[in-house]
């Protein structure tokens, strides 16, 4: 199954300007995970017309499972461009699933600063959630069962696929 | 990997991986990333039965980047003085419950030893063991070779001084060939070269000036006087002016080389000030880079890869 991304990116861009009508200000920080969430917040921080610069987070060193699969050699230091003390963040990543990637985030997040909001954005929400965390905003919401995996390629052009695991 | 003991045995594709992953531990300006909670909950002890300052202190500032719990133990001041053997304290620090070991020893062999002899979880990183190997050392050089001259393939590199005593010089000559660099030279007077080095892969010089022609890195290593028996050396006026790092030989390699040094430094034994505190000096770097290396070392052994 291939789904338009196109489609869904334009969905996540008119979600995310509503969102961030809702907020106290019109210039919010957009943070990418790594590596998908870099390649959708840099479509949305140039479709919104963001002014602070994007943030970058590669949680690699936060996960939870690093006893068990040890360390990304390629992980990439991450970037937070300015001091996160009381801007509202808007997080992005490319798939939301059981949401402790999100966790992780958020946890080296609070290692910056502390933000006046986070709100999460996500391309695609597949369900099989694990934590109590939800995005905001979402691209498409789709139920799929726990062998079904979305996969973002890219970042040109950017491509989701749903994998079923043998 | 369950234990770091010598460079002497790792394929390319390993050694480059800890470099990579020591570049993911680098921030932009040199230093490390803040502090990361990968290692939170686990217990380091830095057993240390020989007397250091950059290495002890660089594992202690790495592991606690990486949120665990280290221990200082300065051996020489401790129970081995009362008479307990190495495994007799090595089994009671097992039973703190501990996840890794960092040692350095005055006996060749040490860390090897200990960690066939210690339980399977805990992990064993040589921090130097008699003359045999210093790995760590040997990683943080590479890392700083790479990260400056690029790769290693295009690098002539000269090892300088007292090869005999060196383990450093031994671990820096298989990192370097395993790496492909693409010529290593070793420059030292015939008593502190040691026997058939040549068999390492190292062509061996004994005079400074032909050794130095157009050499991309050069590494300076310390007179290990503690280490000296017998008179192998006239004087250290005289090992200066035969074997001393000047400015007039630095210009001999090839432009833009780097001097490096593992430290401690002897000013005006075997280098010069004027070189040490060059703009081509790099030993400054290579203490700012061993944090992040020996962090990639130990996170990779918590996490038990390859």
């Amino acid at each position: 199954m291939n789904i338009n991304v196109d489609e869904l990116i334009s969905n996540l861009t008119s979600q995310t300007q509503e969102l961030i009508n809702t907020l106290g200000t019109d210039q919010p920080l957009m943070i990418g995970i790594y590596t998908g969430g870099i390649w959708i917040a840099e479509h949305l921080h140039a479709s919104l017309k963001l002014e602070k610069p994007m943030g970058i987070l590669d949680i690699s060193f936060y996960r939870d499972d690093f006893s068990q699969i040890g360390l990304n050699p390629q992980v990439k230091p991450s970037k937070i461009p300015l001091d996160i003390t009381d801007e509202h963040i808007i997080l992005v990543d490319d798939v939301l699933h059981t949401g402790r990637t999100v966790r992780a985030a958020l946890n080296e997040l609070f290692d910056y600063g502390r933000p006046a909001s986070v709100h999460l954005a996500v391309l695609i929400d597949r369900g099989e959630r694990e934590l109590p965390i939800d995005a905001q905003v979402a691209g498409k919401r789709i139920d799929l069962p726990p062998h079904q995996h979305v996969k973002l390629t890219g970042p040109k052009p950017l491509k989701l696929e749903v994998i079923t695991a043998i | 990997m369950q234990h770091f003991l010598t460079t002497e045995s790792l394929s390319k594709d390993q050694l480059t991986n800890i470099l990579d992953t020591a570049e993911s531990f680098t921030n932009v300006d040199g230093g490390t990333v803040k502090k990361v909670p990968l290692l939170r909950g686990k217990t380091i002890i830095n057993l240390f039965f020989e007397a250091s300052t950059r290495t002890r202190t660089t594992f202690e500032l790495a592991a606690k980047r990486l949120s665990a719990d280290v221990l200082n133990m300065n051996i020489s001041s401790s129970a081995t003085v009362k008479g307990e053997s190495l495994l007799d304290t090595l089994r009671n620090l097992e039973a703190m419950h501990v996840d890794m070991f960092i040692i350095r020893h005055q006996d060749s062999g040490a860390a090897e030893f200990l960690s066939r002899h210690i339980s399977p979880h805990i992990s064993v990183i040589n921090a130097g063991d008699g003359r045999h190997a210093h790995p760590t050392q040997a990683m943080l050089d590479m890392y700083t070779i790479r990260k400056i001259k690029g790769e290693f393939k295009n690098l002539k590199v000269a090892i300088v001084g007292d090869l005999l005593h060196s383990r450093v010089a031994r671990s820096q000559i298989h990192a370097l060939r395993t790496l492909g660099a693409k010529e290593i030279r070793v420059i030292a007077p015939r008593t502190l070269l040691p026997a058939r080095i040549e068999s390492l892969g190292v062509k061996a010089f004994h005079n400074i000036e032909t050794g130095l022609k157009n050499v991309d890195v050069i590494v300076m290593l310390r007179l290990q006087k503690e280490r000296m028996q017998g008179a192998l050396l006239p004087s250290e006026h005289e090992y200066f002016h035969l074997f001393g790092l000047t400015k007039e030989r630095v210009a001999l390699a090839a432009k833009g080389a780097i001097v490096m040094h593992p430290g401690p430094i002897n000013r005006g034994v075997e280098i010069s000030s004027e070189v040490a505190d060059s703009s081509q000096s790099v030993i400054l770097k290579q203490v700012s880079y061993s944090i992040a290396v020996r962090m990639a070392i130990m996170a990779m052994l918590a996490g038990n890869q390859s």
